[in-house]
Order: C-alpha cells, then sequence, then structure tokens
C-alpha cells in the first residue's frame, strides 16, 4: 500500500508551492473484564489521510478516508482551495515556513509482540487479574484491561520527504473500588499512568501480575482511613501523581500556541510569556525538566514530528531556569523563538499542532527513604483520580487515591481523599527534594485533549518522587 | 449515491458475509465538516474532514465480537474491508465464551431522518468572521457540514440520521484572561442573528474593561449563568445518571440514592430526547424514549440504562449508551425572570463560565473547577468590576439543594461544539441558577 500510494501522490498533488500527505494507519485491539464479565473484544482498524497545501501563502488541508485516487485528488484539491481562501487571512505567510527534507524511520522497540500471543491467551491474562482484585464483600467493582495499538505512519512531501514511523502501544488497566454506606473509595493501577510503547513485556516491566492484591487491599483499607487533615503541611508526591502535575503546571503552559493565544478559546492562554524564556526561575534549582522522544519504550518516543521535523532531546527548564517552550516550526515561525520538534496530530483526519511528546522531570540523588526522613509533618500522595487548573495552567488541585501521613521522617497511617492545591508559578519554587535515578517511573496518558478541532493523543511522562515544602493540603467533604 | 442509500448497500453487504446462524448489527459514522480555526481574528488553521467508518458486531449465538473500521464510501472500494473486518471477528469469536450480556434489539424499528443542507458557503462565513474580528481580537472555530449516523442488522433494522448544523464558538478577548465567550450554532445562517450575538459579547466586553477586582476566598452569593451550569451538569453526567454507576456505587449521587441527600424541590432533570439533536438510536438498535426523568422534584427518578446494564441489573433498558450518560440533558425552568437576576444577586458574583472541573470528593459530590471567561462582581444589583478568576470546591448537593435560591425562567439550548474524533451531537437546554454561599478557595 504505501508504495502504490506514493504514485498515487506523485499523480493527485497539485501544481502548488508545496503540498503533503499524511496516512496513519491504526490497529487496536481492547480486551477488558469487569465484575467477571468478559466485554467482547473489539478489534478496530482506521485508516485515512491528510492532503496539506501551502500556495500564495495559505496553508489549506483536507482530510479522507476514501483514499482512493478520486478520493485523494478530491482531498488535494479541496486543500488548494482552502490555502488559496485563506490567504493574506491567515496567522503567518506559511510560504515563509522553512522545510525540512530529511527522511527516515522509527519503530517502537517490541520484545513480546501482542499478536504472538493468542486471543485466549490475552484475554487470560485479564480474567486472571480481574479475578484476584475482588478480594471480599466491600469490593463493588473491579476490573481489568488490555488496550493496544499498532500505529503506522507515513509522511510525503512534494520536496521529496518520505518518514516512515511505526507506534505500538500498550495500555493496561487495573482498578476496585470498596464500598460501606456512603463511602466509595476507588485504587487502581497508578491511575491509569503506567503505559508504553512496547508489546506485552511491558506487563512485566509494570508489575502488572503483582498489583492486583494490593490495588484490592488498599481500596478496602481506605474505607476505615480517616480524611486527610488540612493545613500547610510538605507534601511527598509519588511518580503516578507527579506525571500529572508535571503535565497541567509545565507541560501546558509552556506550549507554544497556547503562548501564541491560539488556545484561548478552548484549552486555554498560559501565564508563561515569551519574555521569560532564558532566565525567568520555573522552580527551585532541582528543577529539570527535558522534552525526550528519544527515550526507548515511553509513551510518546518518536524521530520526527507529524510536519517531519527531526526530534531530539532537549532541557526546556535547567537548574529551575525556564529555556525554551514546547512549539514546533510554524509556531516558532511566528514567535521567533527556538522551540522542539513536537507538531502532532492525534490522527489522520487532526492537523498537527504543538503537543507535549515525552515532557520528564530528570531524576537527582534522593532515594524514596531518604526524601521520607526529610519530613517532619506531612503527607505522602499516590495515584492521580483529580485534576482541576486555570486556563493560565496557575491555580490548581489534584486529587489522589491513596495517602499517608509522615510524621518525624516517617511514614505513619493511611488517609483517604487525599487533595493539594497551590499556583504554578510559586509551587515549583517549593520543590526541596528529587528522587533518584532508581525512584524514576517512566509513565504517560494516552488522551491528552486539545486544539481546535479538539485532538487526544498519547504524551509520556517519566519523573522521581518529589518533595514539596508548605503546601495547602485537604481531605474529602 | 446518498450516503443512506450506500450505508443500506453496506449493511447488505454485510449480510451477504454471514454464515449459519450468524447476526450482524452495525452503526455507521459520517461527516464531511469544514473546520476553520481562529486566533486574534486571523485565519490559524482552515481545512475540510471527510470520513466514514462502521461499528460491527458480529455475533453467534451468545458468542460475539467487534470493531469499527474505515471506510471509503463507495461499495467497491469497501468490499474488501467489510470481508476483511468479519473474517477477522470470526476467527477472534472462536477464542470468547458466551457472553451472558449480549442484547441487542430483536424487535425491528427503523426509522429515518433527513434534514435538508442550508448550510451557508464557508466564503459567506468567512466575511462575516472577518467583520467581527476587525473590531475584537477573536479567537475560536467554525465547524460546519454534514453528520451521518446509522444503525442496521441482519433483521432488517434500519435507522437513519443526516443533519446539515454549524456551531461558530468563539471569544472576543480583552486581556489576559478576560474574554466573553460566545456561540452560535443552528442550521441555517443569518448573519443579522450572528450579528446580534456579536454585539452582545461586545457589549459584555465593555465591562470587560473596567479596573479589576480581587476578592478573597470564602462563601459569596453567586448567579451561574446557564453555560456555566453545564460544567455542574458534565460533572454530574459522569456516572451521575447510569445504573452501572448508581449500582456499584460510584456514582456521585451515592448519598442521595442512599438517603441522605436530596435536591432542591425546584430541581428537575430529564434526558430529552425529544427535543435533542442526537440521535434517537443507540449502537446496539435500540430506540430511546422521547424523555427519561432522572430528578424529579429534588430526588431520584430514574437512570439511563445500557442494554448491558439492563441484563446485569435485571432493569429494561432505555437506549442509553454505554457510558450511561445524557447526550441531551435538560433542566426544569425556575422563575427567575432575566431583567431580575441582577437584583436578586444584589451584591455577589455573576459567573458567566466555569472550567476544568473535577471531584474532590466523588462519594460526597463535591467539586472543583475554575471561573473563567467573563466573571464579574456584583453590587447592590449592578455589575461593578470583573474579577480575576477564582477556584471554587463545593458540593452539588449544597449548590443545588439547601443553597439553591432559584432557577431562571428563560433557558438556553446549549450545543456541544466538541469534535473529538467527530462533531458532537449532545446538547443541553438549562436555566441559569442563583446560589447562596457558593464557596472560593483560591
Amino acid at each position: 500500500m504505501p508504495g502504490s500510494l506514493e504514485a498515487l501522490f506523485r499523480d493527485v498533488a497539485p501544481a502548488v508551492e508545496f503540498c503533503s500527505l499524511r496516512r496513519v494507519h491504526r490497529r487496536s485491539e481492547g480486551v477488558a473484564v469487569r465484575r467477571g464479565h468478559l466485554h467482547p473484544p473489539r478489534s478496530s482498524e482506521d485508516l485515512g489521510a491528510m492532503v496539506t497545501v501551502i500556495d500564495r501563502g495559505g496553508l489549506g488541508y483536507a482530510a479522507t478516508s476514501d483514499l482512493s485516487r478520486s478520493g485523494l485528488a478530491a482531498a488535494a484539491g479541496r486543500a488548494r482551495d482552502w490555502a488559496h481562501d485563506t490567504a493574506g487571512r491567515a496567522v503567518m505567510d506559511f510560504g515563509d515556513l522553512a522545510r525540512d527534507t530529511a527522511s527516515g524511520r522509527y519503530e517502537s522497540p517490541v520484545e513480546k509482540p501482542w499478536d504472538a500471543v493468542p486471543l485466549g491467551d490475552r484475554i487470560g491474562i485479564v480474567r486472571d487479574e480481574a479475578e484476584r482484585l475482588k478480594s471480599g464483600d466491600e469490593i463493588v467493582d473491579w476490573g481489568a484491561s488490555l488496550y493496544h495499538e499498532d500505529e503506522e505512519t507515513l509522511l510525503l512531501t512534494t520536496d521529496g520527504m518520505r518518514i516512515e514511523q511505526r507506534f505500538q502501544v500498550l495500555v493496561p488497566g487495573l482498578n476496585a473500588t470498596a464500598n460501606r454506606g456512603t463511602e466509595s473509595q476507588t485504587r487502581s493501577l497508578a491511575g491509569g499512568a503506567l503505559c508504553r510503547q512496547g508489546g506485552l513485556e511491558v506487563l512485566d516491566q509494570i508489575g502488572f501480575r503483582e498489583a492486583a492484591p494490593r490495588i484490592s487491599e488498599q481500596a478496602l483499607e481506605l474505607l476505615d482511613a480517616p480524611n486527610c487533615p488540612e493545613g500547610e503541611l510538605d507534601l511527598l508526591l509519588a511518580p503516578d501523581q507527579m506525571y500529572i502535575q508535571i503535565h497541567e503546571s509545565i507541560g501546558h503552559p509552556i506550549e507554544l500556541d497556547r503562548i501564541l493565544g491560539d488556545e484561548r478559546n478552548y484549552a486555554g492562554t498560559s501565564f508563561v510569556t515569551l519574555d521569560m524564556f532564558g532566565h525567568y526561575s520555573y522552580g527551585s534549582e532541582l528543577l529539570n525538566i527535558t522534552f525526550d522522544p528519544t527515550r526507548p519504550g515511553q509513551l510518546a518516543s518518536y524521530a520526527f514530528d507529524d510536519e517531519g521535523r527531526p526530534a531530539e532531546r532537549q532541557f526546556l527548564i535547567r537548574d529551575g531556569v525556564l529555556l525554551r517552550p514546547l512549539g514546533g516550526a510554524v509556531s516558532q515561525a511566528r514567535a521567533g523563538v527556538e522551540g522542539v520538534a513536537n507538531s502532532r496530530a492525534t490522527s489522520w483526519n487532526r492537523p498537527p499542532i504543538d503537543r507535549m511528546a515525552n515532557l520528564n522531570l530528570e531524576p537527582a540523588d534522593a532515594t524514596l527513604e531518604d526524601l521520607v526522613s526529610q519530613v517532619d509533618d506531612g503527607v505522602y500522595m499516590e495515584s492521580n483520580r483529580s485534576w482541576s487548573i486555570d486556563d493560565s495552567r496557575n491555580k490548581f488541585q489534584f486529587g489522589c487515591e491513596w495517602g499517608r501521613r509522615i510524621r518525624g521522617g516517617a511514614l505513619a497511617e493511611v488517609v483517604r481523599n487525599p487533595n493539594y492545591r497551590g499556583v504554578s508559578a510559586t509551587f515549583w519554587r517549593s520543590l526541596a527534594g528529587v528522587g533518584d535515578a532508581g525512584s524514576l517511573q517512566v509513565m504517560g496518558t494516552p488522551t491528552c485533549g486539545k486544539g481546535e478541532p479538539n485532538q487526544a493523543i498519547r504524551v509520556g511522562h517519566a519523573s522521581p518522587p518529589c518533595l514539596f515544602r508548605g503546601v495547602r493540603v485537604f481531605g474529602g467533604a | 449515491m446518498s450516503v443512506q442509500d450506500y450505508f443500506r448497500d453496506v449493511a447488505a453487504e454485510l449480510g451477504s458475509l454471514l454464515r449459519g446462524d450468524e447476526v450482524f448489527t452495525c452503526s455507521f459514522a459520517g461527516e464531511d465538516s469544514d473546520f476553520v480555526r481562529f486566533n486574534r481574528g486571523a485565519i490559524r488553521q482552515a481545512g475540510s474532514v471527510s470520513q466514514r467508518s462502521l461499528g460491527i458486531d458480529l455475533i453467534e449465538g451468545r458468542r460475539h465480537v467487534g470493531g469499527r473500521v474505515s471506510l471509503v464510501g463507495h461499495l467497491d472500494e469497501d468490499r474488501a474491508t467489510l470481508a476483511r473486518a468479519v473474517e477477522r471477528f470470526r476467527e477472534m469469536r472462536a477464542h470468547v465464551p458466551e457472553d451472558p450480556l449480549l442484547s441487542y434489539a430483536q424487535d425491528v424499528k427503523s426509522t429515518e431522518h433527513e434534514a435538508e443542507n442550508h448550510l451557508p458557503s464557508s466564503e459567506r462565513v468567512l466575511d462575516d468572521a472577518a467583520a467581527a474580528g476587525r473590531e475584537h481580537d477573536l479567537v475560536g472555530i467554525y465547524a460546519a457540514g454534514g453528520t451521518y449516523a446509522g444503525f442496521a442488522n441482519s433483521l432488517g433494522q434500519h435507522n437513519w440520521d443526516r443533519r446539515y448544523s454549524y456551531n461558530f464558538d468563539w471569544s472576543f478577548y480583552r486581556t489576559a484572561d478576560r474574554a466573553a465567550k460566545a456561540s452560535y450554532a443552528g442550521f441555517d445562517w443569518d448573519t443579522a442573528e450572528f450579528q446580534l450575538r456579536v454585539d452582545a459579547a461586545s457589549d459584555q466586553l465593555e465591562h470587560l474593561g473596567r479596573t479589576p477586582r480581587t476578592i478573597e476566598p470564602g462563601r459569596y452569593r453567586v448567579f451561574l449563568a446557564p453555560a456555566a451550569l453545564l460544567e455542574i451538569f458534565e460533572m454530574l453526567s459522569w456516572g451521575g445518571f447510569g445504573l452501572r454507576a448508581h449500582r456499584t456505587k460510584t456514582t456521585p449521587l451515592l448519598r442521595m440514592i442512599e438517603g441522605e441527600e436530596r435536591l432542591h424541590p425546584s430541581v428537575s432533570i430529564r434526558e430529552n430526547t425529544r427535543d435533542g439533536v442526537a440521535p434517537a438510536f443507540q449502537d446496539a438498535g435500540f430506540l430511546r424514549p422521547a424523555e427519561v426523568p432522572l430528578i424529579t422534584g429534588g430526588e431520584h427518578a430514574g437512570t439511563l440504562v445500557s442494554p448491558r446494564s439492563a441484563l446485569e441489573y435485571g432493569e429494561p433498558t432505555n437506549g442509553a449508551n454505554g457510558a450511561e450518560a445524557p447526550l441531551s440533558v435538560e433542566l426544569a425552568p425556575g422563575n427567575l425572570s432575566r431583567d431580575r437576576v441582577l437584583d436578586e444577586l444584589g451584591t455577589g458574583i455573576y459567573i458567566s463560565n466555569l472550567w476544568y472541573l473535577n471531584f474532590s470528593d466523588r462519594s460526597a459530590c463535591r467539586t472543583t473547577g475554575m471561573t473563567r471567561f467573563a466573571t464579574f462582581w456584583v453590587e447592590n444589583g449592578v455589575l461593578d468590576a470583573p474579577l480575576s478568576v477564582m477556584r471554587f470546591d463545593e458540593t452539588i448537593f449544597r449548590m443545588l439543594g439547601e443553597n439553591l435560591i432559584g432557577l431562571a425562567e428563560d433557558r438556553e439550548l446549549l450545543m456541544d461544539p466538541g469534535t473529538y474524533d467527530r462533531r458532537s451531537t449532545h446538547s443541553a437546554r438549562l436555566p441559569g441558577a442563583l446560589v447562596d454561599e457558593f464557596t472560593l478557595t483560591l
């Protein structure tokens, strides 16, 4: 198919300054067991292409699931018409955009391919773990699931670029809800954040087969636990909460399209402004944030973004200082600043916009035990369950599934409904401890939402546990 | 060939692929949409999306496997795709046990809704938007075109829904995070009506230009405009109204169904399919009733029941989707007239929009979120000054229960501008709500 598609593209590309075709073929399968019932497995196949045209300074796109000659020709014509209709009315002259021409390939590392294990065995894995979650009468809802995607993309341009990438992704899930009267508490597998590129070997990497008893036991434990106390306390966050703290209060605020205002009607704007890059103190000196699409197996690793820019690791925040934004080629040209290769689309039917890819907090040298020992009066929180932040990405509130008090440098009793709130612009300056490489966990989310039209995309976050001083924490109603 | 005729052919082709006692159900989704995205009155991205896909469930006895496949839109090109999918599902089915919760419509009830296309040309909309963008910092998206939904099965049922609609969802920005949010959605574009909405947003923008006021966290009397209340309803819809969430005790309305809490007697909520814009059928072929009462007079009245939950919990289905969330929710109006809203508010906060809600304590139906766009301090019934964004943290039982002062007599039809995967057909019809002791925390 890719070979014949290249010939078709040559045939249908209109006589314009620039034309590209981006084809996405995604095969997915989901297996889930809930309350002892197997949901019918779903095996889906999504295929289509987007044609993009730059001409007379305008840019237009047309996406279609009709990959026949007539379908692609119609899309190319429509994209050309949009380019002409928008010329002179657009946010920039797209003819001024510098273009890359390097070709290349990328493929997710896979040790145990999804298809190498028969469907019956995949169902067996899920069913076994689901059964282990039902550990007592007070467990009222429980489930296990595996979701796999195998996505092949091909990017062709009239400049001669040819980029092929193949992403294989595994999203495992475990959850158990315990109930007594009007109190229900849910524990899950890291809040759903243990998703990675790869095959079934990911299950071994994340301890999928060992997790169910602990999840179930902790859900029951929470029914008897007191509410998280309220006050300004030290806060130790596990990696499965840190990933979303990084995502919401560092990743989104430094997206260049937000800073330029593109997202103000939907996902929001940013408290970060262009003049901050290079000197703004985003956090304490312990804060080091990288854009790293090169990390093997992380959820949003790739070699090229969806506009064909080669991807490489970059420090965005170093020793607490904000250095560069998350902005792709179009945003960089509009803003006049250096960014990264992060122009990505959720599929063939949406145009690329600035996204996070892998955004990681670099480890330091403390073990988890070291971090606990540094807390005289505080709370340890694990597994995100609630997230909310303002449209400038400043005033946030997060909630976790499970917490423990810390007193005198040691972990104490379990607490339920642990929540905390703060302000991004000051929160990261209270970062007082960062875990070491051994405590770092590689996580991500498959559904980061943004853009008009809307797009949900895979992003990765790796982080060790981190300690913050003097944070407002509180419990449930 | 019309899209509906094409879908009939696709269903017939699927029928020809069946073996023995096999049964299929299938659900068609398609759109031909234009999307024009604006920032600062200029075009950021413009393009079109044409897509067709088919969800298939291949059933034999109580064993079944399914999935969704993209379609070209011409049967000659799609035959091989359909045959491959059926063969794949058949092979997978051999590994699957019987499903005790399998349920699909077996009473054949065919329906058809085919709207005419009265959409404007994209050039006309671009001209109107350009005129609005010359005066203001306009940011947002125009989405328009045909959307298609269908259901068919091998028992002979055929349901079809075709609509042509537009949704221009935009903001006029004054500065930083202060903006007037507006939308114009429907089926026939009227430049004069669009201008009225532009003018209304422009008026609000004037108020946003006043010196902003800062307030301390605390409890305040607030008026939640319909768009703000919609965000509260979206939280309620996340497990609040589904049978599965009720029976598994994961509903945020747990304390209501256990008899500990109730809402204000003026709160009556129902799923109103009759007056919504979502198709009246679902993926297993069940039709939705015209309405389903969910909360009546402040008390739990009913739930949305998917076919699987119906079998799991022994209640009849009412055509809910798998998520058991409302698609066309409405709240009964109150008696607070539009011109009395500010007087009744007195001194407090007028909240146009809320944003990014989540649960602080799901079991207690306690939610948090932010004010967004236009929020005003009101002093003695007069808009006084814009407020910076504030975080709230409040239980819906208090907000729409003991602290609800009244609901507006006018309601707004709010068409969902959402476009994840495809253009949404969800809508809501809500009044504004006057609420006392609304807790702001940050």
